[in-house]
């Protein structure tokens, strides 16, 4: 009995033994690894589960194409930047190649500038803050805070065009002659592009003749707002934030007998899909977005159908910029090809730094366009931001139609 | 003039909504001595019930809220035997970690249930509204129901602390719960109900803030919550009056503050007037002075 424990206590050891070699051996890559992170939890999780559900869906479509193969990886940031390190370091840890950055502006502002100490290349998405590029003159103050990061590119508009944009809008179109601003005074995005609109405006002549501002902590009254905009005779209203805020504040002209037109950004994009929504609400809202999840096109219609199809929802302009980011960085890499070795196999042990080079280059250089969901013919400046056309809409009869 | 009414009412329709929410945090605070930071999420727990009673199985508002009644008074009783209960002997700080723990898990639980989509609450009163002065004026039913229902809570919680066998136990409790018991008073029995009533109330103050304010996220409770904290402590916290009083005073001022001064500081004005009433009332507007003998 005693020699039949023995013999056990051998082979453990040696299947133990045998285990840790097989661990030490680097295992043979055979894909490229793209991480993000992104609020799966929390506050701002529609957002992050937008971009992994899109993202999933696009690394799969590449992947069946049966060329370069890629692997995803989404790491929770809860909307933190703090967590958004820590996931990022765990992203790293798993010799991650290429990262989608962070979901949203604030934990961007920090993954961006580590990547770009650690020299692994940044296309984000939707992190839309001048903060997370750098190196964008502060429109109030006129000085560079943060260098740019040479590395980091943006999917989405960059805050300051979207204000710019629609202040440009609305003089052109003469939409309204008294502007009212409601923004959110807490939050990167809804004040980088007040302020942008804000200077095109005031070169344009534009009148605003309300601004009123709330935070995280007062978003559910907005009686003051409304009635500030209404007391001063606003005859358009300009909405720089996110739909869950603009849907109480229409609420609240609507209660209110003040029926002027509002215009909205990106931000605004999904309200129409919120769930208990009075769609008549929206009657008439103008909003400058990039993608259109009612848009005929073929590319558009296929990913709406398989994203419904797996998620049950419809997808907002997250989900849609995550989709182009996987696709755009396939479209860089020329579909593999840059990665391809002369057996025909693909490198996939390419190191971060030299891939994070070849990727700026790609995205940087002059014949480079991509399009997609978000954009036809998009290019990319050395500044990192995107060059596309947004696309006026107007919501009749609880669609988007074109303006 | 009609500018300074309608921020007048809108700054009553929003203190009402804290005076009810306050209404629950000072019962509990007067009885258990506990703050029960969790009271914010029980009323995003019972404006949920209240929206998928309403949206998925159809029945009307009232029976609606009555469910969330319901199942928020159960919740609050399950919460309390299961995390307050065990810590009766415990000190005070013990609980209110407790506390703020139990408020972190009803908001992840809830975003694992419902997820963090907002809804948007349907509008029971289906925006039927007082226009005077050529619609220059505009006061909603839901104000006005939300303000009778905050003041007849507080009459209804007056009486019974006051007139009933149960009200006197707890108020028994509240002076001295060592003596109580000694008069036969079951303590935990009492707290136990006072949990309940504060959740029944919460489920109250969620349907009304939704109805008000009507995006729903698994968030929706804190922020209010705590304003609802802060307009206990100023009106005097375990004073039922006092609730009332600073819940409303604490909303005319937010709301006057944002539209007269600055919307960007009227968070702050509103705290800054509430370090002053602290500062020359300690004990809050309507708070009695206890004396602690050493």
């Amino acid at each position: 009995m005693k020699k039949f424990a023995k013999v056990i206590a051998l082979l453990t050891v040696l299947m133990l033994a045998l285990t840790c070699f097989v661990g030490c051996g680097k295992e043979e890559a055979t894909a490229l690894k793209i991480g993000i992170t992104g609020p799966l939890t929390g506050g701002a999780a529609i957002y992050g589960n937008a971009v992994k559900n899109a993202a999933e869906i696009a690394v799969e479509e590449v992947n069946a194409l049966g060329k370069i193969q890629f692997e995803l990886k989404v790491e929770d940031d809860a909307h933190d930047a703090e967590k958004a390190v820590n996931a990022y370091n765990t992203l790293k840890d798993w010799d991650m190649q290429i990262f989608m950055g962070s979901v949203t502006s604030t934990p961007g502002t920090a993954t961006s500038k580590e990547a770009n100490n650690d020299g692994i290349f940044y296309l984000t998405p939707s992190a839309s803050s001048t903060d997370v590029l750098g190196g964008v003159a502060n429109a109030i103050t006129g000085t560079v805070d943060i260098a740019r990061k040479d590395n980091v590119f943006q999917m989405c508009f960059m805050d300051p065009n979207q204000g710019a944009a629609s202040a440009n809008y609305i003089s052109s179109q003469k939409l309204g002659t008294k502007i009212a601003v409601i923004y959110k005074n807490d939050d990167n995005y809804s004040t980088g592009i007040y302020n942008s609109f804000k200077a095109e405006a005031d070169k344009l002549k534009l009148d605003i003749v309300s601004t009123t501002t709330f935070t995280e902590d007062t978003k559910t009254d907005f009686s003051v707002q409304v009635a500030d905009a209404k007391a001063k005779g606003a005859d358009l209203v300009f909405l720089p934030m996110y739909y869950e805020s603009a849907a109480l504040i229409l609420k609240e002209a609507k209660d209110t007998n003040f029926a002027p037109k509002f215009f909205g950004v990106d931000g605004m994009d999904g309200i129409l899909s919120l769930e208990g929504f009075d769609k008549s609400l929206a009657e008439d809202v103008m909003l400058l977005t990039p993608f259109n999840a009612d848009a005929e096109d073929a590319t558009t219609k296929a990913f709406v159908a398989k994203y419904k199809e797996k998620f049950g929802e419809i997808p907002n302009q997250f989900a849609a910029d995550a989709y182009d980011c996987v696709y755009a960085i396939f479209a860089a890499l020329k579909e593999g090809d840059a990665l391809k070795n002369e057996d025909g196999s693909y490198n996939y042990g390419v190191s971060a730094e030299d891939l994070c080079k070849m990727l700026v280059e790609a995205f940087t250089a002059e014949d480079f366009t991509y399009t997609g969901l978000t954009g036809e013919n998009m290019t990319w400046g050395k500044d990192g931001a995107v060059t596309k056309t947004p696309k006026g809409m107007v919501i009749k009869n609880g669609v988007y139609v074109g303006m | 003039m009609l500018t300074f009414l309608n921020h007048f009412i809108n700054g009553i329709s929003l203190g009402s909504i804290y005076a009810i929410i306050a209404l629950g945090y000072t019962m509990v605070y007067g009885i258990a001595k506990m703050l029960n930071f969790a009271h914010g999420d029980v009323i995003m727990v019972g404006a949920y019930v209240c929206f998928f009673a309403v949206s998925a199985f159809n029945l009307p508002p009232v029976l609606g809220l009555l469910a969330a009644i319901v199942l928020c008074t159960l919740l609050g009783i399950i919460i309390e035997r299961l995390a307050y209960k065990p810590l009766r002997q415990a000190t005070s700080l013990a609980v209110l970690i407790t506390a703020i723990g139990v408020s972190y898990f009803l908001q992840n639980a809830a975003q694992l249930l419902w997820t963090s989509n907002p809804k948007i609450f349907p509008d029971f009163f289906g925006g039927i509204a007082i226009k005077m002065f050529d619609g220059q004026l505009i006061i909603t039913l839901g104000t006005l129901v939300t303000i009778a229902a905050c003041i007849i809570i507080m009459i209804a919680l007056t009486v019974f602390t006051g007139q009933t066998k149960m009200g006197k136990a707890m108020r028994a409790c509240s002076e001295d719960k060592g003596a109580a018991q000694l008069m036969g008073i079951n303590v935990n029995a009492t707290i136990s109900t006072t949990f309940a009533i504060g959740s029944a109330l919460a489920a109250v103050a969620g349907v009304l803030l939704c109805s008000a304010y009507p995006s729903l996220v698994p968030t929706t409770g804190s922020m209010p919550g705590i304003k609802a904290f802060t307009a206990a402590v100023f009106g005097g916290i375990g004073s039922i009056p006092g609730a009332l009083l600073g819940g409303i005073l604490l909303g005319v001022i937010e709301i006057f503050a944002g539209a007269y001064i600055s919307t960007q500081l009227s968070n702050a004005i509103v705290f800054l007037v509430l370090i002053i009433v602290l500062l020359v009332k300690p004990t809050g507007l309507l708070g009695k002075q206890i004396r602690e003998k050493v």
